[in-house]
């Protein structure tokens, strides 16, 4: 977990310690919103194991990533809140 | 690995202890052996983390054994059907994989039951195994206040790990009452080593209140949770977090196992002796035959391991091991029985289905799931009833009659896979 990985998220660049999540990643910007539910509510990770899709983020233009199962490339550009 | 096709004698589907377990029993016969896995990482969720940075020794024995036994780790390979007996067909980030097997282990571990209630669909309101999963790849938790909620063992050991990263754990409240859990504790010194684990971890946790008889009633919050009401049935109170993080017992991944055609008994997958379920070959160990931790999966998967190669010397010698853990399975889940008030904390307007936002209300004017699911749309989004479907079988009793593939979403690309199989099998037949 020593070298740091460089990653944007929202287009805010930050840098992480290798072996974090992209969720991680995005809770460390401060966005606690990581998608819209149909009826527009804020929704952040809840089952943290792949399961219930709610921190589900765009990764490099990909819809729908996992970001609690996904780990922190350099270069990501993670989108949130879409 | 950029194959797309591959054919191993013995596959397994997960990397938890029981997968990984199997794998290394299924080795020593010098068979060829596969762990498919969801995650970039080994060792399932309870050993998350452990890959990159060992802190506890039972994940460093069984993941440094996995690495000797020969076996392949097809990672980040998430299996969504079975186009026909004997091949898995699953998602890959490049392009789908489909795996042929002779034997196949499922491992595939449990998830956290989910209990609607108002305000749990708010950003910070979480599983309590989940938020510990996320902790150990890097979610800032340091400085956060949070309530630990639910029941179980796991509540303490979520909370020790959480206050290891920088916590600060308000209050644990655990549902079950008090004598029932002074009556696990004693029920424990069966099993000195859990013991020792608890010892050390409530030394840990001194100081933090931990309320026996007490659940949650509702989060509090606009775009974040800010506090939770809590109750002991007679009087309720608030306290301020930034986390809530609940966790109500296990609930089995058994989606795979009934899209393979195995039969469930009790909801969970009925094996027999050898773990090898109904479907002839297909072997099932760990969480999904019943909620027993770690040391029961690790005896499972060695069993289903020897057994998949037929070393029956094996698997007997094992069995009074098995045994004892399956007293401790059943001593913990009579000790942590969800409490009747907990069925009835969602209000109408709570949601149940957080994939389709169908709210409570709307929801138990139906008969039964089906019903429930034609009308509404809950359990038809992202996550495939596996959060609202568990919820609702808890508060209903509903169950889930039916799995249809793709068990795991899915690209449109990956699926057409399924309708053009034949002759994709066909080929793969003839390359091997």
């Amino acid at each position: 977990m020593s070298e740091s990985i460089q990653l944007r998220v929202n287009g805010k660049t930050i840098s992480v310690p290798s072996g974090t999540i992209v969720a991680a990643a995005v809770a460390m910007t401060g966005e606690t919103r990581f998608r819209k539910s149909v009826f527009g509510q804020p929704r952040g990770p809840l089952c943290g194991m792949g399961i219930c899709m709610e921190c589900r983020v765009t990764i490099n233009g990909q819809l729908h990533c996992r970001s609690c199962q996904t780990l922190c490339e350099e270069g990501m550009e993670v989108r949130a809140d879409e | 690995m950029s194959e797309r096709v591959f054919h191993f004698e013995i596959v397994i589907v997960g990397a938890g202890p029981a997968g990984l377990a199997a794998a290394c029993a299924a080795a020593e016969s010098g068979k060829r052996v596969a762990v498919v896995d969801d995650t970039p990482w080994l060792g399932g969720q309870i050993w998350r983390g452990q890959q990159a940075k060992f802190s506890n020794a039972q994940a460093r024995e069984w993941i440094e054994k996995f690495r000797k036994s020969g076996a392949t780790l097809l990672d980040r390979t998430s299996v969504m059907a079975s186009p026909e007996r004997g091949v898995l067909l699953a998602e890959y980030p490049e392009a789908p994989r489909m795996i042929r097997w002779e034997k196949l282990i499922l491992a595939t571990g449990a998830r956290e039951l989910f209990l609607p209630f108002p305000g749990w669909t708010l950003p910070g309101v979480g599983g309590a195994g989940g938020l510990q999963a996320l902790v150990k790849n890097g979610w800032p938790v340091a400085g956060k206040k949070v309530v630990v909620a639910g029941t179980g063992p796991l509540l303490l050991a979520v909370a020790d790990g959480l206050k290891q990263h920088g916590a600060k754990i308000i209050s644990i409240a655990e549902q079950a009452p008090f004598s029932r859990v002074a009556g696990f504790g004693l029920k424990l010194l069966a099993h000195p080593e859990k013991v020792l684990q608890g010892v050390g971890i409530k030394s840990r946790l001194l100081g933090v209140p931990y309320r026996c008889g007490a659940w949650p009633v509702k989060a509090d919050g606009s775009d974040q949770v800010r506090g939770v009401t809590l109750t002991d049935g007679r009087k309720t109170w608030t306290e301020e977090c930034d986390v809530l993080a609940c966790g109500f017992n296990l609930v089995p991944n058994v989606e795979l196992p009934l899209a393979l055609g195995c039969e469930l008994s009790g909801g969970f997958v009925r094996v027999d002796q050898w773990q090898e379920t109904g479907v002839k070959k297909i072997f099932c160990a760990g969480e999904p035959t019943g909620i027993g931790g770690a040391d029961c999966a690790l005896v499972e998967g060695l069993i289903a391991g020897y057994a998949a190669c037929d070393c029956h010397d094996e698997v007997v010698k094992l069995f009074g091991k098995r045994d004892s853990w399956h007293q401790f399975r059943a001593t913990l889940a009579e000790a942590f029985a969800l409490r009747g008030e907990l069925k009835s904390l969602a209000a109408d307007d709570t949601l149940l289905c957080r994939c389709e936002d169908v709210t409570f209300g709307r929801v138990r004017q139906f008969a039964g799931w089906r019903d429930a699911k034609l009308q509404t749309r809950c359990g038809m989004g992202a996550c495939q009833g596996r959060v609202c479907g568990a919820a609702a079988k808890t508060i209903f009793g509903w169950g889930m009659e039916s799995v249809r593939p793709p068990v795991f979403p899915a690209r449109i690309s990956s699926l057409m896979t399924i309708s053009s199989n034949s002759t994709t099998i066909a080929k793969t037949n003839q390359k091997l």
